[in-house]
C-alpha cells in the first residue's frame, strides 16, 4: 500500500542545539562578561570607524608645534603631545595596532602551539617529548627578551611585531592543548573511532580537538590581552611598532619623558591599554565559566 | 572434512606487557576459528584477556608496552598480521567492527548521533555526507530510534538508546564479522533483552559472525553457537553450547556454573570458586587454574595439553590423564 502517512520530518529540519548556542546560552547570565563584551565591541568599531574619519599623514603624525602640551580642553579633548598631535585621535586611531596586534598574534599561537600540542599530547613517546621540552627551552627565556630578540633579527614591522608575539606565546598553548588532549586520548569514544576505521589525522582534529576545546577558547581570549600588552611593552622599549605610528605603547613611551608635567600623556594611552586588557580579561572569564559544565548548574 | 569459510582464523595468538613492573602474560596461545554467520562466545573472569584477545585481531592493542604473537591471524582469508596501518584502517569499521561496554562513554560528547553513524558509512562506502547522513537515518530506524532524532547529541539520550546507536555504528557498513565487548553489562535487565534481541535480528539479516564477549553464562546460551572459557589467557574449554554447558568437562568451568544462582532451589547456597585469578605477571605453572581447582593434583603442575572429547568440545585439562577421572557436575543428554 502506498505510504502516504509522513512519519518523519526531514533530517535538516531537526533540532539542533550546539555547543555554540549551549555557550552562549550560559555567557550572557555573566553580567561583567557581557560588559567586557560590550567594551571590546565598542573599542572595536570605534577603532574602524577611525581608519575612516581620519587621515594618518595630516592627523595622526602631521606636527603643530604651536599647539603641543595643551592640557585637555574643549578642542582636544585628552590634550596634545609635544609635537601638538591630539591625543584622542591618536588613541582611537592606534586601537587598531593593539587589536590586530593582539588578535592576530593570538591566532597564530593558537594554531601553531594547539597543533603541536594535540600532536603530542595524542601521540605521547617521543614526540611529546621533543615538542615539550623544545617548548620549556623557549618557556626559560624571558617573554620580552625573546620578543627583542625575533623583533631585532628580522626588522621592525607590524607583520613581524606579530609573529614575534605569536611565536613568544606558542609553548603556552602547546602545554594547555596537550593537557586539554590528555584525559580525552583516553576516552572509549577515542577507541571507538579508531575502531571504525578513521585516521589519526582525523582523530586529532575531529574527535580530539573539539572535545578539548575549552581551555583552549579560555587560553586564547586571555591571551589576547597578554598580546596587547606585550606588544606595548616591546613599543614602550622602542622595539615594537616603528614610530611615529600611534601605537599605544609607544605613545606612552613617548610622554614617559614629560610625565612629570605633563602626566596625562603617559595616563591615556595607559588607561587605553588598561581598558582593552581588562576588556578581554572579562570575556576570557566569562568564557571559562560558561565553559565549565560544574558552574553550568546554578544558572 | 570440507573446507570450511572461516570469518576468522586466529592461531596461537600470545600477547604480552612488558611493563616496569614485570612482564604481564595476557594471552598465552589462543586458537579461534569462526564460521561465517556464527556466533562465539568469550566467557571469563575479568582479567582474563577476553577484550586484549578481541582487540588484537584489529591490532588495536597499543605497541609498546604490548607485544603480539601470532602463527596466523586471517580475517575474511586476508591476512591481518602484514596489513599496512592505511589497510587497517580501510578495513575496520568495515569488515570488522565492535561494540563496547559501555554505552555512556562510548559515544563522542560534541557530535550528533546521525554525524557519529554517518562518519563510519562515509568513510567506507564511498558515498558523500548527504548521502551517509539519510543512510544515518535509515540505520537508526532499523535500531528503534526515531530517525528524526539524528541530529540530538548523547547526552539527549537514555543507556539502552545509546547502546543502540552503538549497535548502529559498528552495523553501518555491515561488517563480516562483530565483536561485542560486555555490550549489556553496563544496561538494566530489561534493557538488555531488548538489546540481545536487536543484535540477534540485525545478526541473521545480515549474516554477521559475532564474538560475544561476556561473563553472563545466559547470555552466551541465548546468542552463541559454541562458547570459549577463557581463564588466565588460555582456553580452557571450547565446544558448541551443548557440549559446554551440558557435557561440561573443565573443572573451571563447573566453578563458573556453581556460582550461578539456580532458579528451581532459589535457597540454595552458591559455591563460588574459592581464591583469585593469579596474577598475570606470576602465572603458576602448569595449569593456571591448579591453585584453586577442587580436583588438583601433582600432574596439574606439568605443561599441559589440550585434549578433544568430540569433533566440537576440547578441554585443556590434564586431570583426564588420571584413570577415570570426571567432575562433580552431571553430564546431560
Amino acid at each position: 500500500m502506498a505510504k502516504n502517512i509522513k512519519l518523519n520530518k526531514a533530517p535538516n529540519e531537526v533540532k539542533k542545539r550546539g555547543m555554540w548556542s549551549e555557550l552562549w546560552h550560559n555567557y550572557k547570565k555573566n553580567p561583567s562578561a557581557m560588559l567586557g563584551l560590550v567594551v571590546i565591541g565598542i573599542i572595536i568599531i570605534l577603532a574602524i570607524w577611525a581608519q575612516f574619519a581620519y587621515d594618518y599623514d595630516t592627523d595622526i603624525v602631521e606636527q603643530h608645534i604651536k599647539e603641543r602640551f595643551q592640557e585637555p580642553n574643549a578642542e582636544h579633548l585628552l590634550g596634545t603631545d609635544q609635537y601638538g598631535r591630539d591625543m584622542l585621535t591618536r588613541i582611537l586611531y592606534g586601537a587598531k595596532y593593539s587589536l590586530s596586534v593582539g588578535i592576530v598574534s593570538m591566532a597564530i599561537a593558537c594554531t601553531v602551539g594547539s597543533t603541536l600540542g594535540l600532536i603530542a599530547g595524542y601521540y605521547g613517546g617521543w614526540v611529546e617529548n621533543i615538542i615539550l621540552r623544545t617548548c620549556e627551552v623557549f618557556v626559560g627565556i624571558p617573554t620580552i627578551l625573546l620578543g627583542v630578540a625575533i623583533m631585532t633579527a628580522f626588522g621592525q614591522s607590524l607583520g613581524v611585531l606579530m609573529w614575534a608575539i605569536g611565536l613568544v606565546y606558542v609553548p603556552l598553548f602547546a602545554r594547555t592543548a596537550r593537557a586539554a588532549v590528555l584525559p580525552v586520548r583516553s576516552e572509549e569514544y577515542i577507541e571507538a573511532a579508531r575502531m571504525a576505521g578513521v585516521s589519526d589525522m582525523g582523530i586529532i582534529f575531529k574527535h580530539i580537538l573539539p572535545n578539548s576545546l575549552s581551555p583552549i577558547i579560555v587560553r586564547t581570549t586571555m591571551g589576547v590581552a597578554s598580546g596587547i600588552l606585550s606588544a606595548s611593552s616591546l613599543s614602550f622599549l622602542g622595539m615594537g611598532v616603528p614610530v611615529p605610528a600611534p601605537e599605544w605603547g609607544a605613545m606612552l613611551s613617548n610622554g614617559r619623558e614629560f610625565i612629570r608635567d605633563h602626566s596625562y600623556l603617559t595616563l591615556f594611552p595607559g588607561l587605553a591599554i588598561m581598558i582593552t586588557v581588562l576588556a578581554f580579561n572579562l570575556v576570557g572569564d566569562g568564557l571559562r565559566d560558561a565553559l565549565d559544565p560544574k558552574l553550568k548548574r546554578k544558572g | 572434512m570440507h573446507e570450511k569459510d572461516l570469518v576468522l582464523d586466529l592461531q596461537n595468538l600470545r600477547i604480552r606487557f612488558e611493563t616496569d613492573d614485570g612482564t604481564v602474560y595476557a594471552v598465552n596461545g589462543i586458537d579461534l576459528q569462526l564460521e561465517r554467520g556464527k556466533a562465539i562466545g568469550l566467557v571469563g573472569e575479568t582479567g582474563a584477556g577476553k577484550t586484549t584477545t578481541a582487540l588484537s585481531m584489529l591490532r588495536l592493542v597499543p605497541t609498546p608496552p604490548g607485544i603480539v604473537e601470532c602463527d596466523k591471524l586471517a580475517l575474511n582469508g586476508q591476512d591481518v598480521l602484514t596489513m599496512t596501518d592505511k589497510e587497517l584502517e580501510k578495513i575496520r569499521g568495515k569488515d570488522i567492527s565492535m561494540i563496547f561496554q559501555d554505552p555512556m562513554t562510548a559515544l563522542n560528547p560534541v557530535f550528533t548521533v546521525g554525524d557519529q553513524i554517518a562518519e563510519s558509512i562515509h568513510l567506507h562506502e564511498n558515498c558523500n555526507m548527504i548521502e551517509a547522513q539519510r543512510r544515518a537515518i535509515d540505520m537508526l530506524e532499523l535500531v528503534g530510534i526515531p530517525g528524526e532524532r539524528a541530529g540530538e547529541y548523547p547526552h539527549q539520550f537514555s543507556g539502552g538508546m545509546k547502546q543502540r546507536v552503538v549497535i548502529a555504528i559498528a552495523l553501518a557498513c555491515h561488517p563480516q564479522l562483530l565483536i561485542a565487548d560486555e555490550p549489556t553489562t553496563a544496561l538494566d535487565v530489561t534493557i538488555q533483552a531488548q538489546v540481545l534481541d536487536l543484535m540477534k535480528n540485525l545478526r541473521t539479516k545480515y549474516q554477521t559472525s559475532l564474538i560475544m564477549i561476556t561473563h553472563d553464562l545466559g547470555i552466551v546460551a541465548d546468542t552463541c553457537d559454541e562458547v570459549a572459557v577463557m581463564y588466565a589467557g588460555s582456553i580452557v574449554e571450547k565446544g558448541t553450547l551443548e557440549d559446554v554447558f551440558l557435557r561440561t568437562k573443565h573443572p573451571y568451568t563447573e566453578g563458573l556454573f556453581n556460582s550461578l544462582p539456580n532458579i528451581n532451589d532459589r535457597k540454595a547456597m552458591l559455591t563460588p570458586i574459592q581464591g583469585l585469578m593469579p596474577d598475570p605477571t606470576n602465572l603458576p605453572e602448569g595449569c593456571p587454574f591448579h591453585p584453586r581447582c577442587p580436583y588438583a593434583g601433582e600432574d596439574c603442575r606439568k605443561p599441559q595439553t589440550t585434549r578433544k572429547f568430540s569433533d566440537t568440545h576440547f578441554v585443556r585439562c590434564g586431570a583426564y590423564d588420571r584413570p577415570g577421572f570426571h567432575i562433580a557436575r552431571k553430564e546431560e543428554y
